[in-house]
């Protein structure tokens, strides 16, 4: 029954957490990876990105709420998700004819573009501050459990809960479906190959007649619905808090860079790895070991939760110094 | 660095002292004109000055990592917290039983740790391949348990040392001006790890790294209550100048203050202030005079060089990688002196008010608008860049009720004024952007 209690424990506080955590950071490092892949540059306006279109998702949601409307157990902030894609699509479409094209045209050197990138987190920064400012907001609503902790201690009889949350479940659905997408379309599609093609080598995709500014288009256009994807699931499940978002920009990068950078199957793997590293690392694992038999004297933590940045910051100083290039072997230039 | 060049009509020596004309004419009307935009008070103008020279040292070291060496710092607010942390340990003065709490063992727990990487780092290189990467790992695990199992109990002795006032390690009561060089020190050894590790791969991958650093630099100094005490801050940090109330008190001064037609507070303020002034305008003006002979020596047309074309100045045999090392520990450092600056002005150390938007990008903005590579342009970018931040406060929400003007009033009316100052960082990002396109070697060019 012991057994039984521990693993119940780590699925409840590790397994569950990480796993939801790790498909938001996936879908926030695919669209880092897929940008660095084909603009071949590392994007800090990513997190804003992500802030900006979560602000304009709750917004949407404020206003669909005071219609009236609603998506059952769901969410309504599902409904409005795709509306703020489009959006916020638009606006990093203009920041690419604005500021990107630019340098792509004199083939700046690729932190002058970085810079670039700053400014235009700067300018979505305070957009996102303009338009809900920077308190903290919960804007989940429906159904707020699948399971809770006092309906499975009643359907186990085991001395420790169980609780999955409605956003957990729509974070793994909502990711798993995006991925998919994402996948199919880069390997079954004609724009896809194309893409693949450019970020491979841009002259001989350039001489096969693939045109340069449409696949330009579509990559800031996929990484965008990714990025609100993954920002609108982040912020349901914890809660929406623009410096939050900045702040989540190191473990992206990290996922990303851990994976290799420009490879999307890596950008995965690597947003998988760092949420279980972080949340495997500040759990305290007392109450484990003593359903084990065992008896600490500690908690059992390795790192307190606020050091939960600094181990994402870790492992990808042991890949740099192990293999730059990233565990799937991404792009080394 | 620059990607295209502007006309060369932009470099006469004339332009630099007009821009410089403009932004004391500035802080004159601000000090000195009482009206819609400028507050009519010196001791306003002379703490926008006092905190602006305080970036301009931070964007001379920014300006030193990228504008000669194209290297990416953005943890800039981290080095700048970590210098922030030497006029703590140094000046302030020691806490009674709180060495004898813990010391010993924190020192102990220190030691471990620095073995334990030393070790990791000798295991790395001397093992086998096979073995190399898990032996690594098995030191470093063994290492961090013990360093724990030392540092644990130190910390918490020394946290429930008269929690109330102090539960800090304390300082060693040294003049604060001692503590200066510390704070560069400190910086330079973090910049040194990070560096160390991250240089020599791609170039973003050091942007990555030290926005990494900076956030973890920031958290440390947030949650590690013994060393300054955390969010409880740090106050009554000591002065290198005279306090307000002694100057208030003094009848000489209060004579000579109204011989100057002021009363006496205002005129005591505005005395501190200016001494703090002359001491950062000597630190301003040595760091340009070295960085300058820095820049026209061998070496500094060396680091021009590589900035310029890293592979034709390593076929000439210079190490790039080691260069860059070099040039990002002296910029960093430079970095952690403008931090212990910024304590010892406020007199306060609050690690809260560490953000990355503040003391990391809003430097580059300096950095970029002044012209990178130019150090009197990094000195010209922050005075007014600063000045236009603080007023933009000021002048956003004032610009907003006039815009609105039309509108009813009304709850988009009020929201509207009530956001006006978080337009600022649209300006910025926008000022950015601009002189980035159009203008990139910014307001005085690279000569």
């Amino acid at each position: 029954m012991d057994l039984m209690n521990a693993l119940v424990a780590i699925l409840n506080f590790v397994v569950i957490p990480a796993t939801s955590y790790g498909a938001q950071l996936a879908l926030g490092a695919l669209g880092v990876t897929l940008i660095y892949g084909i603009l071949r540059f590392s994007n800090f306006a990513h997190g804003d990105t992500m802030a900006f279109g979560t602000a304009i998702v709750i917004l949407l949601t404020w206003g669909l709420q005071a219609m009236g409307v609603s998506f059952g157990p769901l969410p309504t902030a599902l409904l409005a998700l795709p509306v703020a894609i489009a959006l916020t699509a638009v606006l990093v479409l203009l920041t690419d004819r604005w500021v990107y094209r630019h340098y792509r045209r004199i083939k700046a050197a690729p932190i002058v573009v970085v810079m670039a990138s700053v400014g235009v987190m700067f300018v979505m920064n305070g957009l996102t501050r303009l338009l809900i400012g920077v308190g903290e907001i919960q804007f989940a609503d429906g159904a707020r459990f699948v399971v809770s902790v006092a309906e499975f201690k009643k359907w186990t009889g085991l001395a420790e809960g169980l609780s999955l949350r409605t956003t957990q479940v729509i974070t793994l659905v909502v990711a798993a479906l995006a991925v998919w997408a994402l996948f199919w379309f880069l390997n079954r599609t004609r724009s896809g190959k194309a893409m693949r093609a450019y970020a491979d080598n841009e002259d001989l995709a350039l001489l096969s007649g693939i045109d340069p500014d449409r696949v330009v288009r579509l990559t800031w256009i996929i990484a965008t619905a990714l990025a609100v994807t993954a920002g609108t699931l982040y912020g349901l499940d914890k809660s929406f808090k623009a410096f939050n978002y900045f702040q989540i920009l190191l473990p992206i990068f990290a996922a990303a860079i851990v994976g290799g950078l420009g490879n999307p199957m890596g950008a995965i793997a690597g947003g998988f790895l760092i949420a279980f590293s972080e949340v495997a690392l500040t759990y305290p694992w007392k109450k484990i070991a003593e359903y084990l038999g065992f008896e600490p004297t500690g908690l059992l933590q390795m790192l307190g939760t606020e050091y939960k940045l600094a181990i994402s910051f870790v492992i990808l100083i042991v890949v740099l110094l192990v293999r730059p290039t990233g565990l799937f072997r991404g792009k080394a230039y | 660095m620059s990607t295209t060049r502007q006309a060369d009509t932009s470099s006469s020596p004339l332009r630099g002292l007009l821009l410089f004309l403009i932004i004391a004419v500035l802080f004159v009307l601000e000090g000195a004109t009482r009206n819609a935009m400028f507050s009519g008070s010196w001791n306003s103008a002379l703490s926008i000055l006092n905190m602006g020279l305080i970036s301009a040292v931070t964007a001379l070291g920014v300006n030193m990592i990228w504008g000669y060496g194209g290297l990416f710092n953005a943890g800039v607010v981290g080095f700048v917290a970590l210098g922030g942390l030497a006029p703590i340990l140094i000046s302030t003065p020691p806490v009674a039983g709180a060495w004898a709490a813990g010391g010993p063992r924190l020192i102990l727990a220190l030691a471990v740790g620095l073995a334990t990487l030393v070790l990791a780092i000798v295991a790395a290189n001397r093992l086998s391949r096979g073995l190399r990467f898990w032996g690594a790992a098995l030191v470093l695990i063994v290492g961090y348990v013990l360093t724990r199992m030392a540092f644990d109990p130190a910390v918490t002795a020394i946290e429930a040392n008269n929690p109330a006032e102090a539960g800090n390690i304390g300082g060693l009561g040294l003049p604060i001006l001692m503590s200066w060089p510390v704070g560069m020190l400190l910086a330079a050894i973090a910049a040194w790890g990070v560096g160390k590790v991250a240089l020599g791969l791609r170039s973003d991958y050091l942007a990555i790294a030290t926005l990494g650093i900076g956030e973890i630099i920031v958290a440390i100094l947030k949650n590690e209550g013994w060393l300054a005490r955390g969010v409880l801050n740090m106050t009554g940090v000591p002065r290198p100048v005279p306090y307000e109330l002694a100057l208030q008190s003094n009848p000489d001064f209060v004579a000579a203050a109204a011989r100057w037609g002021m009363d006496a507070a205002t005129a005591s303020g505005i005395y501190v202030k200016l001494c703090y002034t002359a001491i950062f305008v000597a630190v301003v003006l040595t760091l340009i005079l070295l960085s300058q002979l820095a820049l026209y020596s061998p070496w500094g047309r060396m680091m021009r060089a590589i900035r310029d074309n890293e592979t034709a100045a390593a076929a000439m045999g210079k190490n790039v990688t080691r260069r860059h090392l070099q040039l990002f520990v002296l910029g960093s450092a430079v970095i952690g002196l403008s931090g212990a600056m910024m304590v010892t002005l406020d007199g306060l150390m609050a690690p809260g008010g560490y953000n990355p938007l503040r003391y990391t990008f809003l430097i580059w903005v300096m950095v970029i608008v002044g012209g990178s590579g130019n150090n009197w342009g990094a000195v010209l970018g922050a005075l007014l860049i600063w000045f236009l931040w603080i007023k933009a406060e000021v002048w956003g929400p004032a610009l907003m009720s006039l815009l609105t003007l039309p509108l009813s009033e009304g709850g988009l009316r009020r929201h509207l004024i009530e956001s006006a100052p978080q337009m600022r960082y649209v300006a910025m990002g926008l000022v950015l952007l601009l002189v980035l396109r159009f203008a990139p070697r910014g307001l005085l060019p690279e000569r």
